[in-house]
């Protein structure tokens, strides 16, 4: 019988921090900008310039540390870690390794019907590098800076994964209490959330890890998760075939759905850790600690909680519009404006889901005012326009965010309660139709349908439905 | 009299009573440079146009009433580790060549608020390693006081252009005795504040725990009126300090009529200027006073603490301890943080990049390796190493654990003096090429400064006389954090029982010029006698 085995995963989490301003200088850290625009010589690594620490990085890492139940650091340091790449303006990156920010900590996790806790190891505070723009033509390599001192904090888990679906989940925690603290956006294609996996395998039962690896360049969940597999299977295969696993750093291609090496452990360089004598220690009191604490919002579990108990919306509903912050932005504001969250729910479990899948979508990326969402709604409970329209203008709001009272408007939407106009349509339809006229008269009830539906068809569906079937059965 | 013998202060009032004009001051030093610069080469850079200009904006400013400063329209010479904006600052060395920074240093730009005009940039060991400015990529700079001798190290371009009256006074920084050192040597005062009382934004850091910019003049009353301007809380610095609400644990309590006062740091340190040391409890560190210190140095040295006694200070000897530990402590911490400090330096972004290279790696090697001196190499791979995995823990952790305890020795000092008085250096100033062949015998002659920057203390050289060479003798007053008005009050007094001695071949230069102005019976009281 072949051996089983057990993976083993642990993960190194990058996640780029939602301040205005760079770690260490003013500039903007707003992604897209023409290369070297936000930049100054301190993230430029200019001869003489001193770094500063932005606060507000601090209290976002943390507001991450409290929310994964981490010890705060109360003596935090930075430290200088050097290596020479041109990205790097300093060669060397201001990070953390002797007292990083948070250690100590877990997040509960669910997958599939298990629950379990990942513990976290540590969590540091640090800088971004430039971007490296390699110009095939010229065979030259360009270097943009704007990246360049864009913080983030890294987390690392301790090696307490068995599984793809348990680091899918754990991401999935970790981006979920992250965005709720609107510390980041989380965009795994972006580059605003990284992970690196570090994999082992080991025969099920046995005590000691086995040797690891490390996977970098995985640019969304599907990559993790393709990539686990991949790496899983490559290292049972070496150590069936009698070979042994050769600890090194391996970048994984998607698109070939392969990994190669990039360096082995005796490669691995020397950075040199010592502590960055420009800045001084960060002395964090009960008193912030507190204060961070207080500000805390309310993450995913509270909110789910409160939407069921609140808005009685069932508990599958509320975990699916809570699953993203920004759906259950758009829900609550949508809701306090038109005073029906039921069906504003409905609206983002039918509607929102389908265009979402549609269009191969992520519910952050959902850019329609909830305003409009909250109009319509108003216009459907309003009877101004009917279901079948509505449909109709929700996919338009969802694509062009569009406002529904204007477009029901300019496009003679609504439906028509004009007696009279409806008289005169059915009258006609009576007239052409007379086979179907003796047939419902003759007890057949699905005949009407068949004359409701050319009524509306004649009135291009801006009818009333339940007006039509009681007027036609009034004509008849 | 001439001008270029004037002190910054004397200059400025001229300046302000219309008796001189800026574009007079700062002609005059620019003749005397271009009298003197091919003899002590002081000078990276000088920039004459751009300072007559900035002379005649500043005498605007001073005649409508914007500037009013002690140092308006007073010329001054940067070193050149100090970012000038759109003027070149090489650190002398050649990975800087032409490098002209976009931005102004802080330091810097507090002085040209104050009305200052940057005449140039002196020269310096390159980025600040060395003892001696000898190296530098740009030359040598010779000590005025004998062509023969070294100026001292790494100032020794800012001290050397202030005693040969290039311009009245100069900007140092100092990481293990670079201001005081060669102040010694040339005989002019220079100051290293508190660590953290000037800016080092702008200042291009060789080791950054350990750096501060200082003033380097002809006298103390200068030095405290340069740091006055110069020193300030900078937000971008975040080692700077706030001392105007700043309470130093230890001196900045005072007792009075057995009530503890609270006194914060401040910046008032023209305030200091005093002349009476009446009940000041001098320290003096036998370990500083043995072997190792040149018999006529000791000499000058005692006799000027036995000057300070006769006044009214009270002087007792004391075991400092943990002497020999410094160097090794120094070289250890200044080495570790250069070596990651200097890293920038790789062609990529600024200064020098090498001709021919292949690919990434053989660029920043050949630029590097093309790019820094010897000494600067020696120190990036000491720094390299001591901060390698496996050996971090017993060079680099244990030498700050070194500066701790060197920390700890001088507290306990100062629970019992108000200043310690120690050389500057061993010796007089040595000859031109001397000195690099032995770079561990060098780094010896850095024992008497080197604990006062592990200790982020201030100190204060101040001239004492001369040697049997005619060589000047400096003596260095060392104050616990935050004391600067302690050592700036006795180096006032002592000065003030002196006369300040010019380098011969400045002497008889003078004496060849045409007197520049008349000599009016009230400035007679600021001079110093014997000034021609």
């Amino acid at each position: 019988m072949a051996k089983q085995y057990e993976t083993v995963i642990g993960l190194e989490v990058h996640v780029e921090l939602a301040t205005k301003t760079k770690i260490f200088c003013s500039c903007s850290t707003e992604f897209g900008g023409a290369p070297n625009t936000h930049t100054c010589p301190v993230c430029t690594g200019m001869p003489g310039s001193l770094p500063v620490l932005n606060k507000q990085v601090v209290e976002y890492a943390m507001a991450i540390g409290l929310a994964a139940n981490c010890e705060i650091t109360r003596v935090c340091k930075f430290d200088r870690k050097n290596y020479f790449y041109p990205d790097n303006p300093q060669n060397y990156q201001i990070s953390q390794l002797y007292l990083p920010i948070a250690r100590n900590g877990y997040v509960e996790i669910e997958a599939g019907s298990m629950k379990k806790r990942v513990r976290i190891h540590e969590m540091h505070m640090e800088e971004d590098a430039g971007k490296l723009v390699h110009d095939e033509w010229d065979d030259t390599s360009l270097v943009d800076y704007n990246r360049s001192g864009v913080p983030l904090v890294e987390i690392v888990s301790e090696p307490d994964m068995r599984s793809a679906d348990e680091v899918i989940a754990y991401l999935e925690k970790l981006r979920m209490i992250i965005q709720y603290l609107g510390a980041s956006d989380c965009k795994l294609q972006e580059g605003s959330m990284r992970a690196d996996v570090n994999l082992s395998v080991r025969e099920a039962g046995a005590k000691e890890f086995g040797t690891r690896t490390e996977m970098k360049n995985l640019n969304s969940f599907k990559a993790i998760a393709r990539a686990i597999e991949g790496e899983r299977e490559r290292q049972i295969e070496l150590l069936e075939a009698g070979k042994a696993v050769i600890q090194e750093t391996r970048r994984w291609d998607d698109n070939k759905e392969f990994s190669y090496a990039m360096r082995s452990k005796e490669d691995a360089q020397d950075y040199r850790y010592f502590p960055e004598p420009d800045l001084v220690p960060v002395i964090i009191d009960d008193e912030w600690i507190e204060k961070i604490r207080s500000r805390q919002p309310e993450l995913q579990t509270e909110k789910l909680m409160r939407y069921k108990k609140e808005f009685d919306i069932p508990e599958y509903d509320a975990k699916i519009i809570t699953g993203s912050k920004h759906m259950a932005d758009i829900f609550e504001a949508a809701a306090a404006i038109c005073g029906k969250p039921k069906k504003v729910s409905n609206w983002l479990m039918v509607e929102t889901l389908r265009l979402l899948k549609d269009h191969n979508m992520e519910p952050e990326e959902i850019s329609f005012a909830p305003e409009n969402l909250a109009k319509l709604v108003e216009l459907t409970e309003a009877g101004t326009i009917n279901n079948s329209v509505a449909k109709e203008v929700f996919e338009k709001i969802f694509l062009e965010n569009i406002d529904p009272g204007v477009y029901v408007e300019e496009h003679g939407l609504k439906t028509v309660n004009d007696e009279g106009a409806l008289e005169e349509v059915l009258k006609k339809v009576i007239a052409d139709n007379p086979q179907a006229v003796e047939d419902y008269r003759g007890g057949k009830e699905k005949a009407l349908g068949a004359l409701v539906g050319q009524t509306m068809k004649a009135m291009k569906g801006k009818a009333n439905p339940g007006m039509v079937n009681q007027k036609l059965r009034e004509m008849i | 009299m001439d001008i270029t013998s004037l002190t910054a202060v004397e200059l400025g009032k001229k300046i302000r009573a219309r008796e001189i004009s800026v574009v007079d001051a700062v002609t005059a030093s620019l003749d005397q440079i271009e009298r003197v610069e091919k003899d002590v080469h002081s000078f990276v850079s000088v920039d004459r146009e751009g300072a007559l200009e900035r002379a005649a904006r500043i005498q605007e400013q001073i005649d409508d009433g914007r500037i009013t400063g002690p140092l308006a329209g007073v010329p001054v010479a940067v070193k050149d580790n100090m970012c000038t904006k759109d003027m070149t600052t090489t650190c002398s060395s050649r990975i800087l060549e032409n490098f002209k920074p976009t931005f102004t240093a802080e330091a810097v730009r507090r002085l040209e608020k104050a009305g200052a005009v940057i005449i140039g940039k002196t020269n310096m060991d390159e980025f600040a390693m060395g003892s001696t400015t000898e190296t530098s990529y740009y030359g040598v700079t010779r000590n005025p006081w004998n062509l023969r001798h070294v100026p001292g190290g790494s100032s020794g371009g800012s001290c050397a252009a202030v005693a040969a009256e290039e311009c009245p006074y100069a900007l140092g920084s100092d990481t293990g005795g670079s201001i005081r050192q060669p102040s010694s040597f040339c005989g002019v005062v220079g100051i290293k504040p508190t660590y953290g009382t000037v800016s080092r934004y702008g200042l291009i850091a060789y080791g950054s725990s350990l750096d501060q910019i200082g003033p380097i003049a002809k006298d103390v009353t200068d030095c405290a009126a340069i740091l006055e301007a110069i020193a300030a809380h900078d937000p971008k610095d975040s080692t700077s300090i706030d001392r105007r609400t700043y309470v130093h644990t230890t001196s900045g309590k005072v007792r009075s009529g057995g009530k503890e006062e609270v006194c914060p740091a401040g910046y008032d340190f023209t305030g200091a200027l005093v002349d009476d040391v009446a009940g000041m409890r001098i320290g003096i560190p036998k370990d500083y006073f043995g072997k190792g210190l040149d018999a006529e140095v000791r000499e000058k040295i005692l006799e000027a603490v036995r000057t300070l006694e006769e006044r009214g200070a009270v002087v007792e000897e004391f075991d400092l301890g943990l002497v020999q530990y410094a160097i090794p402590a120094y070289y250890v911490i200044a080495s570790a943080e250069a070596s990651s400090n200097l890293s920038r330096f790789d062609g990529v972004k600024y200064g020098y990049r090498t001709e021919d290279y292949e690919g990434l790696h053989n660029m920043y090697k050949k630029t590097r390796s093309e790019g820094f001196g010897a000494e600067v190499k020696r120190r990036i791979m000491l720094g390299s190493f001591v901060l390698s995995s496996g050996y971090y823990d017993a060079y680099y952790l244990k030498a700050l654990r070194t500066k701790a305890l060197i920390k700890q020795e001088f507290d306990r000092a100062f629970e019992k003096y108000d200043i310690i008085i120690a050389p500057a250096a061993p010796t007089t100033a040595p000859e031109l090429g001397k000195s690099l062949s032995d770079p561990l015998k060098m780094y010896l002659g850095d024992i008497y400064t080197i604990s006062v920057n592990l200790a982020g203390l201030p100190g204060i050289s101040i001239p004492v006389g001369t040697d049997s060479k005619g060589l000047p003798v400096g003596m260095q007053i060392i104050g616990d954090c935050f004391e600067e008005k302690k050592i700036i009050r006795t180096a006032y007094t002592l000065e003030k029982t002196r006369t300040y001695e010019r380098p011969e071949m400045i002497n008889n230069m003078s004496k060849k010029k045409e007197p520049a102005i008349g000599r009016k019976g009230e400035d007679d009281q600021c001079m110093k006698g014997g000034r021609a």
